[in-house]
């Protein structure tokens, strides 16, 4: 059984459907991500969790009991808000205590547990501070100090790292991801940010339109994505309209506007004459001056458009005959080389045949 | 090149900070100066001040004390000042009561219905005080609808009727239904600003509706609390008007006591004495308030 399980939640607000019918199992232990473009869904499905709100059909179930008739001071669930929502008129020490102190425990037992988490969060000398007088960062760790001390069941964490610069945000992710295997606490984090939460995740569900689309590890979700919106919404894809001429066990056989035949991997029930986009990552996508990349089966011939720089890697995008192009992600490592082809340069662009997918309408 | 820009800013300031500026010189630092020597003053035979120095050295003239020593003498002027004070306070106590419930009703309400409620707290200010004064008078009656329902019903257990107007009744009444909009509105500025995800994040973490409260809603209002307060307080404490119309004999506040020695007794030095007295008190609460009402926190 797993330790959050969400049986076909549905949720409307008027004719707009929040939530349509979505059924999850978040096991215990597990550090598990609801992923998707703002007005998904997620956030609903969030405050279900906590409490806030309730669904119109279906059942949250923790540790299988159903959770509809306890409010959200009783759920054993806390939550780190997306603006921390820390109390301005307590200090560090009273906003962590804040749960024990409601539960009235023993005074010493508040202390100790005080304690301890302020060692563990790195917040020893913040105990007397205010929290307009912390950094984002620290402001932040007060928070998952203060919806951690009384070892919920589950974490919930709404957006927790938006309000942090991007710097600041890596160095908390690795502290996040070492916190939550300390502890074996199940986090249910929530974000739109899909780099992010592959960073984080062991597992990511991808909400649209309040719907799940796919439920997967990261590098699955990535590298294999089920249909179009998740490899759109996950990273960066080149989308190619596409029509199959061959699908035989071993491979497909495509035509592409603008590219002539190609070769890609298999697709199970895929029939000739059957219409499609062909994707494909721009890492997978090959450039090269002269014919290097011929032993490829597909290659082509096309004129770099345009550069973009980013320091680690080069965006380059490629035009192909009758104005298709793709775009093309290169490593910078060529020593002593900023940037290996400039706008204009005629290349080569090729990929290995079995790189790249096809979705079919 | 950056002295004529700050030639012209500090000219600026001047325009615009002197008007004002003149105007609380005129109007409020100069009757203060004015008051103060007029409570060191011996009377004037007919009324208004004996000069500070005489023509004629036979006449009373010059500075004196006594007033505050007539002050401090007679218990009498410490005693009205104290009930004045407990009114006040009495006044204070029901306008919190009744507009904190009011302000957080209106803070938690649709935003669109907010500025609409806010407007009927304010509504009464259409209609002029004294007549809001006199209507109570009618309201307070001994033949208005409210005095006979109470009579009846306290002669169904036998007991005396009573006199709802001019009594202290009457006077805390119309002193609480004066001053609730002041209350009101500082505590419903103060409400309305509270960041909802706070009381999301205390439900979260196992707070009951009534922990919400004290534990959130209400620490953060203190502010407004102690505007409110000083807003309430301070006006009531030298209000004349309202005991004057519909208070008793018995029921004479400093603010009456301040106005009889000006227009009845014509002794304006202890008037000026009680005045000065009165500011002091104001001076202190005020800054009793601001010293409990000082946030640590932004």
């Amino acid at each position: 059984m797993a330790q959050l399980e969400i049986k076909n939640v549905t949720r409307r607000f008027g004719d707009f459907v929040a939530l349509d019918n979505v059924s999850l199992n978040i096991e215990a232990g597990e550090f598990f991500t609801l992923l998707g473009p703002s007005g998904c869904g997620k956030t609903t499905l969030l405050r279900m969790i906590a409490g806030f709100d309730m669904p119109d059909a279906g059942q949250i179930l923790l540790d299988g009991k159903d959770l509809a008739d306890i409010p959200p001071e009783k759920r054993p669930i806390h939550t780190v808000f997306q603006s921390y929502a820390l109390f301005p008129h307590l200090t560090v020490a009273q906003n962590i205590t804040f749960s024990l102190r409601m539960a009235r425990n023993a005074l010493s037992e508040v202390n100790a547990r005080l304690q301890q988490s302020l060692d563990q969060m790195r917040l020893a000398g913040q105990a007397d501070k205010y929290p307009h007088e912390l950094s984002g960062g620290q402001k932040q760790r007060v928070a998952l100090a203060r919806a951690l001390i009384n070892r919920p069941r589950l974490l919930l964490l709404d957006e927790s790292l938006a309000a942090l610069d991007a710097k600041l945000r890596e160095e908390v992710q690795v502290e996040l991801i070492n916190l939550q295997r300390d502890i074996g606490i199940t986090f249910v984090f929530v974000t739109h940010a899909q780099t992010e939460a592959l960073a984080l995740s062991h597992r990511i569900a991808v909400l649209n339109h309040g719907r799940l689309e796919q439920v997967d590890e990261p590098s699955k979700l990535y590298g294999f994505p089920g249909n179009r919106f998740v490899a759109d919404f996950i990273g960066h894809i080149n989308q190619l309209e596409a029509q199959v001429l061959e699908s035989v066990h071993s491979h497909l056989h495509l035509s592409v506007a603008g590219l002539g035949d190609i070769i890609a991997p298999p697709l199970p029930g895929a029939i000739p004459g059957q219409r499609g986009v062909f994707s494909i990552r721009p890492e997978q996508v090959r450039i090269g001056m002269h014919n290097e990349l011929a032993e490829l089966k597909n290659h082509f011939s096309g004129t770099i458009q345009s550069v973009l720089y980013q320091g680690d890697v080069s965006v380059y995008r490629v035009g192909l005959a009758d104005g298709v192009t793709v775009e093309a992600l290169l490593p910078n490592s060529a020593p002593g080389r900023a940037q290996l082809f400039e706008a204009g340069d005629t290349v080569k662009v090729g990929w290995r045949h079995d790189a790249g997918m096809l979705f079919h309408d | 090149m950056t002295k004529p820009y700050n030639s012209e800013a500090r000219l600026g300031k001047y325009l615009v900070g002197g008007p004002p500026f003149l105007f609380l010189l005129l109007m409020f630092a100069a009757p203060a100066v004015i008051t103060v020597i007029a409570s060191l003053s011996y009377p004037g035979e007919f009324g208004g001040l004996a000069p500070l120095v005489a023509r004629d050295p036979g006449t009373l003239h010059g500075v004196t004390l006594e007033t505050y020593r007539f002050f401090f003498s007679d218990f009498i002027y410490i005693e009205i000042f104290l009930k004045s004070v407990l009114m006040a306070s009495a006044t204070t106590l029901f306008c919190l009561s009744l507009a904190y419930p009011l302000a957080l009703l209106i803070a938690r309400s649709p935003k669109k219905r907010r500025d609409r409620l806010v407007l009927l707290v304010i509504l009464p200010f259409a209609s002029n005080f004294l007549i809001r004064i006199y209507a109570w008078m009618i309201v307070l009656g001994p033949q208005s609808a409210l005095s006979r329902l109470i009579n009846g019903i306290l002669s169904l257990f036998g007991l005396a009727p009573v006199h709802l107007l001019f009594s202290s009744f009457a006077v805390l009444i119309a002193l609480v239904y004066v001053h609730l909009p002041f209350m009101v509105l500082p505590l419903y500025t103060n409400l309305e600003k509270h960041d909802p995800s706070l009381l999301d994040a205390a439900q979260d973490l196992g707070a009951n509706a009534w922990q919400r409260f004290w534990r959130v809603t209400f620490p953060l209002s203190l502010p407004g609390v102690f505007a409110g307060t000083a807003l309430v307080f301070i006006p009531a404490l030298g209000m004349f008007a309202i005991p004057e119309i519909l208070g008793g004999t018995g029921d004479m506040l400093i603010g009456n006591l301040i106005k009889e020695q000006f227009l009845v007794t014509r002794d304006w030095p202890f008037g000026a004495t009680l005045s000065i007295m009165l500011t002091i008190a104001v001076l202190m609460i005020a800054w009793l308030t601001a010293k409990l009402g000082a946030r640590r926190y932004v």
